[in-house]
């Protein structure tokens, strides 16, 4: 994992002073933030730390209020036209939305589809595949999170565990540089949590995937990541490796979160 | 006055290809209806106020007009301005772009009716707007629509007796010729009430029909 890493080699993201409000709740407070290429960074904090709302603002779902955000050396949301920078237009918004993909917590697939079509429907659209080729690569990837069987199913005909790993399968399937993960287990029966995170859990050992997981699922954080940032309103209170931050938080914030939601047993590794 | 069965009879055949311009118009009609209708839901939704605003005045103001009012408009005072058309053309737009005002409503519950996590899950996706919507909006959106519209095609075929008003020989307005050629009114104004009844009753059962349909296919 970690020696994979360069962190050398200029961030694939990086934040800016960035702010974003939702009228008077200020969400995220002059961001400032730099993952690395093939970084797996795992998110924690409270609900409405802002954690959210950072995946969305790299995801153009949320448009920040000030600052700049870089994806792949390039600015999300603005354009430089005569070495100044301005709104980005759809055109340049589309263009950096190819190096991004995104699950979210409510799987969102496209209940009139049938499992192969949700993975396949934007290669062949977005990228231009052809089908064969889209439907080969959707197999493959409906076999790595063991659905190989459900492709001629409805969403409505799975269970939660299932469609969150279409949706991992069918963000895939654009081979995005950068993977963002939104508390995909949080709307899932505990039974079914396992399932999920395992998918997860390969990814993370197996691709260079940039990955950015918002979670509160403490255990899977400490295993995968490279980086645990926690977050309070709207700032990183304190950014660290997952042996360090959880075992040995500097900042009694941390402390105080860590207590409330981890198991009282430290021992526990 | 008693029924005269075999004058009924024998008044039949005009009758029904009266009906054949009836449903002529109202097939036509709602055609224009669908595709006008979801033309003016997706210029209301516009991001542009030059878009919007203009479009729902005009969808307001024809909804709020009568009918009737709009055919002798399009009959009688466009020809004045040298834009003459055939009656059954001229009446035909006339209901399909009143029904549009209605049917755009429809479209435009069925549109608001779809979760915002299906606009973001197109946008992580990074489809184009013109494939979120025909890829991803519509298709969910449109199913449930369909008895809604379905009721309007019944709405229209009814109406559309409204055509007579401007010459178009439709059911009504054949029998109201054979009414004042045989001087006998009884028996085609009843034949005429009795096939718009038998036909819209059928369309509804069959309409009914696909309700349950839709209904199954979204459990």
């Amino acid at each position: 994992m970690s020696d994979s890493i360069d962190r050398k080699a200029s961030p694939i993201i990086r934040f800016e002073q960035v702010n974003k409000s939702f009228g008077h709740l200020h969400v995220l407070r002059d961001l400032d933030l730099e993952v690395a290429p093939g970084e797996k960074v795992c998110l924690i904090g409270p609900s409405g730390s802002g954690k959210t709302t950072i995946l969305r603002v790299l995801m153009t779902l949320e448009k920040p209020n000030s600052g700049v955000v870089w994806v792949d050396g390039e600015t999300l949301w603005h354009k430089e036209v005569k070495g100044r920078l301005v709104h980005a237009d759809e055109k340049h918004l589309r263009r950096m939305r190819n190096k991004i993909g995104m699950v979210f917590q409510q799987f969102n697939l496209f209940p009139h589809m049938k499992v192969l079509r949700n993975v396949t429907e934007a290669p062949i659209h977005v990228l231009g595949m052809d089908r064969a080729a889209a439907e080969e690569r959707a197999l493959q990837l409906l076999d790595m999170v063991g659905l190989s069987d459900k492709v001629d199913n409805y969403p409505a005909q799975l269970s939660g565990g299932q469609q969150q790993r279409v949706a991992i399968a069918r963000a895939l399937a654009m081979q995005p540089k950068v993977m963002l993960f939104d508390e995909i287990t949080a709307a899932l029966d505990p039974e079914l949590v396992g399932e999920v995170l395992n998918v997860l859990r390969k990814l993370a050992h197996e691709t260079d995937m940039t990955m950015l997981i918002v979670t509160h699922e403490m255990r899977f954080a400490r295993e995968v990541a490279d980086r645990v940032l926690f977050f309070e309103q709207g700032q990183i209170v304190e950014a660290a490796t997952p042996d360090v931050l959880f075992t040995n938080p500097t900042n009694p914030r941390t402390r105080l979160f860590l207590r409330a939601v981890l198991p009282q047993d430290k021992s526990d590794g | 006055m008693t029924v005269d069965w075999k004058f009924a009879w024998s008044i039949l055949p005009e009758l029904l290809s009266g009906l054949l311009v009836t449903l002529k118009a109202s097939l036509v009609g709602f055609a224009i209806a669908a595709v006008l209708g979801l033309v003016f839901a997706l210029a209301r939704r516009s991001r542009s106020k030059w878009v919007s605003a203009p479009v729902g005045g005009l969808v307001e103001f024809v909804r709020s007009t009568p009918l009737l009012v709009q055919l002798f408009f399009f009959f009688y005072v466009l020809p004045q301005y040298g834009l003459r058309f055939p009656a059954f053309l001229v009446g035909t737009f006339a209901l399909g772009l009143h029904y549009s005002t209605y049917t755009s409503e429809v479209y435009r519950a069925g549109i608001d009716a779809i979760a915002k996590e299906q606009w973001e899950a197109s946008t992580a996706l990074n489809f184009s707007m013109t494939r979120t919507w025909v890829g991803v909006i519509l298709p969910q959106a449109i199913p449930p629509m369909l008895p809604a519209l379905g009721n309007y095609l019944i709405g229209m075929f009814k109406e559309s007796a409204q055509l007579a008003a401007i010459t178009v020989v439709e059911l009504l307005q054949t029998g109201k010729i054979i009414g004042s050629h045989t001087f006998r009114y009884l028996e085609p104004i009843t034949l005429v009430g009795i096939l718009f009844f038998a036909l819209s009753y059928l369309s509804a059962l069959a309409l009914r029909q696909l309700e349950v349909r839709i209904e199954r296919q979204h459990r």
